[in-house]
């Protein structure tokens, strides 16, 4: 396939959500070592692990919070872990990000390669914007290796019609298709099942991922000698022996994502692009890869928004807490049943009814402000909250996702029932005014003060395990 | 011009049950036991009672919805009855709807029953409740300590008090309340405590522990109220008379608006600045002799007292740890045990407060009696009586106050 004669779309902004809680390699080691002996390469850096009330849905919201733009044409939601087999995640992503109903949406799944074929396909459709969203949270097995290397995370990439503060243009791509089963995971099974690395290295990797960059390279009339960021989803040392056989040993690879978080899975080719595009300068060619039954390949140039954008990913990156416990990891994870007593037994049964005519307060977080007394409220009600006012359907829709807020009140409850004990919760005041009881999530006893600023995530609620449906709402995270 | 409810309507008798773990009873056994006692108390056939009110909050842990739970338990000769409920409050809402029958000349002579049977549901604990369909999907699944717990830390950083002191004060409201309980055969809890037993209680929800909660109980209590001819004809010399009854409920500043400080509850000093004036009562702090109010949590209490406007702003805690609400103290709090040693049946509390002033004030409070400043017993007794959570509740206040004969 020859280099498209016209650009192929450029990346307008980028965003990224690596889970706050690391947990040390070394400590998965110490659980499980009696078990499986891992190498001492594979026990350095921690995983990124998502907290109880994350999952592929809310990494995603967070990732694409960070492509500060107007609202995208199309959103692309891509993951191999996601919640629902059939809910649409890319509108529930949409309605969580507060964009209207016009959006264009496209669920992708079931591959590795499902961010980088959504790159792909958006960088196609050059003459619209598309917010693509890779995320992947996943599960693995005690003692396993992919428990060692896998992570969770999040990348989100807006695509959009070329202009000269993109971060860069997509210049061409390539894609092969191999039914090569190196891993795989049917539906409803929880974990992947893995062949053996050095057969997957040697008959898949070194064999098809040179050849399809060759002709990419070939077809860009771009030599390999002069790519300067190689973002190939693999570990470090196949990673070497691929860029060699490529010509590419002389391009600068990330350490940082795979140290500090891990393979995720979809996201990860978008992340390695994103540490790409965070580290190149104006003109770099940075070529991306994507693995999974087959290869993408994409050559961007970096423009001259590249370096100059808030680094998402590093940001993300740096904002960690360490999870001092691997027991309590495989609990949020779903993988230990542990008795939280019978106040985890309530009844979680959804009135659907309810939070479709409510789903704009519950998905966006919108509240209203009274066009009257300019009263900030959530929620938003047919009579105006302030005493002073108490006007009858003057309030406006409001958003209060992007608000900021300070903690009035709060306690750390060891009664109620928590996945990570205790419950924070406490009456948030929101800065334009306002009041909400809110739990506090990504916090520890001890942790929250009054006074304390937040700013507002969009997490796991509860779930209704006997219904099968899990729920969502906005909570306040320390800002 | 409504002219308010003072002395139109007296307290002919009153029963209540023993509170506590009461496993061999359910709640139609409780209300046998609470009404036994008022009718016996009251000197009348049971058949006089013209109308009756019910105050219970978990029904779906016992009764079952309606009213038809007290008219069966009691047999009532198919008079009417009514179910009521406002949360923890649910006991004076009971009461209230007897007086204002008989006040508004509708009936003659009236029974107020408030009951909770807890103990049935198999765990310690306070059951998960739903808090309605929209509320359930965006507020926090939050316990009751959890919701009022948050007074604590709002408090202390409004009036600058260190969390530690601001515990020893907790401490001693709840150390208070179990010198009280001692006294009382009817309590659920009669041990006493020291103030640093509740510093060191394993954390409940920050910064309650154990023994700044009150625990989980079963009771009844109901009031048999009538005119004040009605009831002189029964043989009455003194006679309790409700001289007011006021209630105040959130309406959503709480829970949304910025102007509430989350260290206070927004409703009871409403309920009672119009308590106080229905009852014509100038200075509370001189003119009220004893107190019985909301202590679900130690904190709640101490935050009360402002409220209700018997300490200044951020005075309470020093005012609690001189002493001036002990049982020796210049006004009397919790004198039966209070929801904290007594116990918290829910819909029975209000009622239970009841109780206690007017056993006070007829002066048959046994070892418990009080004797006021000038050396007679107590005449004017007020009830705090709390439904909800800081964020949203309902605050009912009561006064009582004797007609001597």
């Amino acid at each position: 396939m020859k280099a498209s004669a016209t650009p192929l779309g450029s990346v307008l902004s980028v965003g990224a959500h690596v889970p706050r809680l690391r947990l040390p390699r070394a400590a998965i080691a110490e659980a499980m070592a009696w078990a499986n002996p891992p190498s001492r390469a594979a026990v350095r850096g921690s995983r990124a692990v998502a907290n109880w009330d994350e999952d592929a849905l809310t990494m995603g919201v967070e990732a694409a919070r960070c492509c500060r733009v107007p609202s995208p044409q199309s959103l692309y939601f891509c993951s191999t872990t996601s919640p629902f087999a059939d809910r649409n995640e890319a509108v529930f992503l949409g309605a969580a990000l507060g964009f209207p109903e016009e959006l264009q949406t496209l669920n992708l799944g079931s591959s590795l390669r499902a961010g980088t074929n959504g790159l792909i396909a958006a960088a196609r459709r050059a003459d619209t914007s598309t917010l693509v969203v890779a995320s992947d949270a996943r599960l693995t097995r005690a003692g396993s290796p992919q428990e060692l290397s896998y992570g969770d995370g999040a990348a989100a990439v807006l695509l959009g019609p070329s202009n000269p503060a993109a971060l860069a243009s997509i210049v061409a791509t390539r894609s092969i298709g191999s039914d090569f089963v190196d891993h795989y995971r049917m539906n409803g099974k929880d974990f992947d099942y893995a062949l053996e690395e050095r057969w997957v290295r040697d008959e898949s990797l070194m064999k098809r991922v040179p050849e399809v960059i060759a002709q990419l390279l070939l077809d860009a009339g771009v030599g390999a000698d002069s790519v300067k960021h190689f973002a190939i989803p693999a570990s470090a040392s196949t990673a070497a022996r691929i860029a060699a056989a490529c010509g590419l040993a002389g391009a600068r690879r990330d350490a940082s994502v795979l140290a500090e978080c891990g393979d995720a899975g979809a996201a990860l080719p978008l992340l390695l692009l994103i540490a790409a595009l965070e580290a190149a300068q104006p003109g770099d060619w940075i070529l991306a890869v994507g693995i999974g039954q087959g290869v993408d390949a994409l050559l961007l140039r970096a423009q001259s928004g590249a370096g100059a954008a808030e680094p998402a990913l590093a940001r993300s990156l740096q904002h960690r807490h360490e999870e001092t416990s691997y027991v309590r990891y495989l609990s949020h994870r779903g993988l230990l049943d542990v008795d939280f007593g019978m106040r985890a037994e309530r009844d979680q049964r959804t009135a659907h009814s309810v939070s479709y005519r409510k789903r704009d307060a519950l998905n966006a977080f919108v509240g209203g402000r009274c066009a009257r007394c300019g009263t900030v409220q959530f929620p938003r009600s047919r009579i105006c909250v302030n005493p002073d006012c108490r006007v009858t359907d003057a309030q406006e829709p409001y958003g209060l996702a992007d608000s900021r807020g300070r903690v009035k009140t709060f306690t750390e409850d060891w009664q109620a029932y928590a996945a990570r004990p205790p419950y924070v919760y406490g009456n948030i005041e929101f800065a334009e005014g306002g009041n909400l009881l809110m739990e506090v999530t990504d916090i520890d006893a001890g942790e929250l003060k009054v006074n304390d600023a937040v700013r507002f995530v969009f997490r796991i609620k509860d779930e209704d395990r006997p219904r099968g449906f899990r729920r969502y709402f906005w909570k306040a995270a320390k800002a | 011009m409504a002219s308010g409810i003072k002395d139109k309507v007296v307290i002919a008798g009153m029963g209540c049950s023993r509170f506590g773990e009461r496993w061999s009873c359910g709640a139609d056994d409780l209300m046998v036991e609470a009404f036994e006692e008022a009718v016996a108390d009251a000197g009348i056939e049971r058949d006089r009672i013209d109308a009756a009110w019910l105050g219970i909050f978990f029904d779906e842990q016992s009764t079952g919805k309606s009213s038809l739970p007290m008219s069966m338990a009691l047999r009532l000769p198919n008079v009417p009855t009514t179910r009521v409920e406002n949360l923890c409050a649910t006991g004076t809402e009971a009461l209230r709807g007897a007086v204002y029958a008989v006040a508004a000349g509708a009936c003659d002579i009236a029974l107020a029953m408030g009951v909770e049977k807890l103990k049935d549901t198999g765990f310690g604990g306070l059951p998960e409740r739903t808090k309605g369909t929209f509320e359930d999907l965006y507020l926090p699944s939050s316990t009751a300590p959890g919701a009022f717990a948050q007074l604590a830390s709002a408090y202390a950083e409004r009036y600058g008090i260190s969390m530690a002191d601001l515990r020893r004060a907790m401490a001693h409201v709840s150390c208070k309340s179990h010198e009280n309980a001692a006294l009382n055969p009817k309590a659920h809890l009669r041990n006493r405590i020291t103030e640093q037993q509740v510093l060191d209680a394993p954390a409940v929800s920050y910064p309650l522990g154990v023994l700044d909660c009150c625990g989980v109980s079963d009771g009844a209590a109901c009031a048999i109220v009538t005119t004040p001819q009605i009831a002189r004809s029964l043989g009455k010399r003194d006679l309790v008379s409700v001289q007011a009854l006021q209630l105040a409920p959130s309406n959503g500043v709480e829970m949304s608006h910025r102007s509430w400080d989350g260290a206070h509850t927004l409703t009871t000093p409403l309920a009672a600045r119009r308590a106080y004036a229905e009852a014509g009562i100038r200075d509370p702090r001189v003119q009220i002799d004893l107190i019985e109010v909301h202590d679900c949590f130690s904190i709640t209490e101490l935050v009360l007292m402002e409220d209700l406007g018997f300490s200044d702003p951020g005075r309470a805690p020093s005012d609690i740890l001189d002493g001036r609400y002990d049982r020796a103290g210049a006004i009397p709090c919790q004198v039966d045990g209070g929801l904290k040693c007594f116990g918290h049946p829910i819909g029975a509390t209000g009622l239970r407060m009841a109780y206690e002033i007017y056993l006070q004030l007829l002066g048959r409070a046994g070892d418990r009696q009080l004797h006021a400043r000038s050396g007679r017993g107590p005449t004017i007794g007020l009830t705090h009586n709390l439904g909800g959570i800081p964020n949203r509740n309902i605050a009912s206040v009561s006064i009582l106050g004797l007609i001597a004969a």
